[in-house]
C-alpha cells in the first residue's frame, strides 16, 4: 500500500533522524520497526502518519491507498487519553472530530471497546483504570474508525510484563480478525519477534534500515516456549549486534 | 498531628497573654489576646461592616480579574499577534507595585466618575483587580498550552480543526490551571483591596478594614487594630480554603482529581 523511497529527515538543530530509508509496506502486513533509542523509528512512524514531512525522498501511496483522516489509527507510548472524558467519550473522539453525532457513533464506540475487552467500562474515567486498561482504551480509540492502517509507537513499553504479554496476544488476535495493516515501533527484540511478520532492524545516528527479516512463526498457545521463537530471537539479536557494530 | 497547628497556636496565645500581663505591657503598645477579643466584642458591628465592605471589593475584583485574565489568556492562545501585544504589558502590570499605581487610578477614576461614593468603589476594585489579574492570566495561559503534544497530534490525525482542538482539548486542559490561578488571586485580591484602601482613604464609600486599622491607629486603639487585623487574616484564610474546596469539587466532578 505504501512505498517509502530514500527518505531523509533532519531536525532543526542538525540531528539527522533518518537517512536514505527505503521500505515497502503491503496491505495486511504486521511490520515491526526495531531498534535502540534514537534510531528514528518513531520519526518514520510519524512520517507514515503524515504528522511530519521528510526533507528528502518520498512516501508514495499506491493508487486508492492514500490516507484520509480516520484511515490510520495511532497509538502512542502513553495512553494519552483525555482525563476528563469517560472511556466511551475518549473512544468517541475520532468520530466526533469527523462530525459524527453521538447517537450515530455509539454502536461503533461500544464495539471498539468490546473488541479490546472493555465492555462494561464505558463510563469509567481514565484515572480509575489501570495502565493496561488505559492502553486498551487507547487502542479502542485507534480502532473506532475501522482504520486500514494501525500505527503503534512502543504502546506496551510502559506496562508490566504480565499486562504486556496479555495485550500482545490480544493485539495479534485483533490483527487477524480485522485484517488491518500494522506498523509497530518497539525497542524490544522479544516483542518484535513475537508480534511481527516482518522485522525491520534500524540503527541510530543517523537512523537507517540495517536489515529486514521475515518471521514464519506459527502462533499458538505456547508461542513464547516454541523453539522457533527462541531461534528467531537469537537470530535477530545477532543481526542487531552486527548491525550496531558495523554502524 | 492534625491538632498540632491548633495546639501550637493556643500555646502561643497563652504565652503572649502571660508575657503581656507579667511585663505589665500597656495595651496601646501590645494588647494581649483577651484585650483584642474584648475590643472586637465592644464594637462587632462596625468591624464586621468594614469587613463586608472590604470583601465586596475583593470579590468584585476577583470576578473581574477572572473574566479578564481568562479572556486575555484565551486571546493570546489563539493569536500570536495578541500574544506579542499583550504579554509584555501583563508583566509590566505584574511588576509595578500597586501602591504606586493607586494614586493614578484615583485621579483617572475621579475624572471619569463624579459620584465620590462610586468613584472610590471603582478605584478600589480597579486596584485590587490589577493585583489579582496576573496569576489567573498566567496560569490560564499556561493551561491552554498544557495539553500533551501527542494529543495535539491525535487531533491533527483525525482532521480536528482549530476550534475543535480548542473546545475539546485546550480549554478543558486549562481548567485546573485556571482554578489554581483563581485560588492564588483570591488571596491577592484581598491584599489589593486592603492596599488600595490604605492609599485611597475611604472617600464616600463605606469604609473597609484598612480604613478601620488606620483610624484606630490614629486614636491609639491598638486592640481594635489587632481585631481588624485578625478579621483580615481570617477572611484571607477563608477565601483560600473556599477556593481550594471549589477547585477540588470541580476537578473531582470532571474526573481529574
Amino acid at each position: 500500500m505504501l512505498t517509502i523511497r530514500s527518505v531523509g529527515r533532519r531536525f532543526p538543530g542538525g540531528v539527522e533522524a533518518l537517512r536514505d530509508v527505503s521500505l515497502r509496506l503491503g496491505a495486511g502486513d504486521f511490520l515491526a520497526l526495531l531498534g535502540p533509542s534514537g534510531c528514528g523509528k518513531s520519526t518514520l512512524l510519524r512520517l507514515i502518519a503524515g504528522l511530519d514531512r521528510p526533507d528528502a525522498g518520498s512516501l508514495d501511496w499506491d493508487a486508492g491507498h492514500a490516507l484520509a483522516p480516520g484511515d490510520a489509527g495511532f497509538v502512542f507510548q502513553d495512553a494519552t487519553l483525555l482525563p476528563w472524558a469517560t472511556a466511551e467519550d475518549n473512544v468517541f473522539l475520532p468520530l466526533r472530530l469527523r462530525g459524527m453525532s453521538r447517537p450515530r457513533a455509539m454502536p461503533a464506540v461500544r464495539e471498539a471497546l468490546a473488541h479490546v475487552g472493555l465492555g462494561g467500562f464505558e463510563k469509567a474515567r481514565p484515572r480509575t483504570l489501570s495502565g493496561g486498561m488505559r492502553m486498551r482504551v487507547s487502542i479502542a480509540r485507534a480502532l473506532v474508525t475501522r482504520p486500514r492502517l494501525l500505527l503503534m509507537d512502543e504502546p506496551f513499553a510502559a506496562l508490566d510484563e504480565f499486562t504486556r504479554h496479555k495485550l500482545q496476544a490480544d493485539l495479534l488476535a485483533l490483527w487477524r480478525e480485522l485484517g488491518c495493516t500494522i506498523v509497530f515501533v518497539t525497542h524490544s527484540i522479544y516483542e518484535a519477534c513475537f508480534l511481527a511478520r516482518r522485522i525491520v532492524l534500524m540503527t541510530p545516528r543517523p537512523g537507517r534500515v540495517a536489515r529486514e527479516m521475515a518471521s514464519a512463526l506459527a502462533h499458538g498457545a505456547d508461542t513464547r516456549l516454541d523453539p522457533a521463537y527462541a531461534a528467531l530471537v537469537a537470530e535477530v539479536s545477532r543481526s542487531m549486534e552486527r548491525a550496531l557494530e558495523a554502524g | 498531628m492534625k491538632a498540632a497547628p491548633l495546639l501550637f497556636g493556643l500555646l502561643a496565645l497563652i504565652a503572649w497573654e502571660a508575657v503581656v500581663r507579667a511585663g505589665n505591657v500597656p495595651p496601646y503598645i501590645v494588647p494581649g489576646p483577651v484585650a483584642i477579643v474584648a475590643a472586637f466584642a465592644a464594637g462587632p458591628l462596625s468591624l464586621l461592616t468594614a469587613l463586608a465592605s472590604t470583601l465586596v471589593v475583593t470579590f468584585i475584583a476577583l470576578a473581574v480579574a477572572a473574566v479578564l485574565g481568562a479572556l486575555l489568556a484565551f486571546a493570546m492562545s489563539v493569536s500570536r499577534l495578541a500574544q506579542a501585544a499583550i504579554q509584555p504589558w501583563a508583566v509590566v502590570l505584574q511588576v509595578t507595585p500597586i501602591v504606586a499605581i493607586v494614586p493614578l487610578v484615583i485621579i483617572w477614576v475621579g475624572y471619569l466618575v463624579t459620584s465620590p461614593r462610586i468613584s472610590t468603589l471603582i478605584t478600589l476594585v480597579v486596584s485590587a483587580t490589577i493585583v489579582a489579574f496576573f496569576p489567573i492570566f498566567a496560569n490560564t495561559a499556561e493551561g491552554l498550552a498544557s495539553a500533551p503534544a501527542e494529543l495535539g497530534d491525535l487531533f491533527r490525525l483525525y482532521g480536528g480543526g482549530r476550534w475543535q482542538t480548542l473546545a475539546l482539548l485546550r480549554l478543558p486542559a486549562a481548567l485546573p490551571y485556571f482554578l489554581t490561578g483563581l485560588r492564588i488571586s483570591g488571596g491577592l485580591a484581598l491584599v489589593g483591596a486592603v492596599v488600595a484602601e490604605f492609599v485611597a482613604g475611604s472617600g464616600g464609600f463605606a469604609s473597609g478594614l484598612a480604613y478601620t486599622i488606620q483610624e484606630a491607629g490614629f486614636r491609639l486603639q491598638v486592640p481594635r487594630m489587632f481585631a481588624a487585623l485578625v478579621l483580615l487574616s481570617l477572611a484571607g484564610i477563608a477565601i483560600n480554603l473556599g477556593l481550594g474546596a471549589l477547585a477540588r469539587f470541580v476537578l473531582r466532578r470532571r474526573g481529574m482529581a
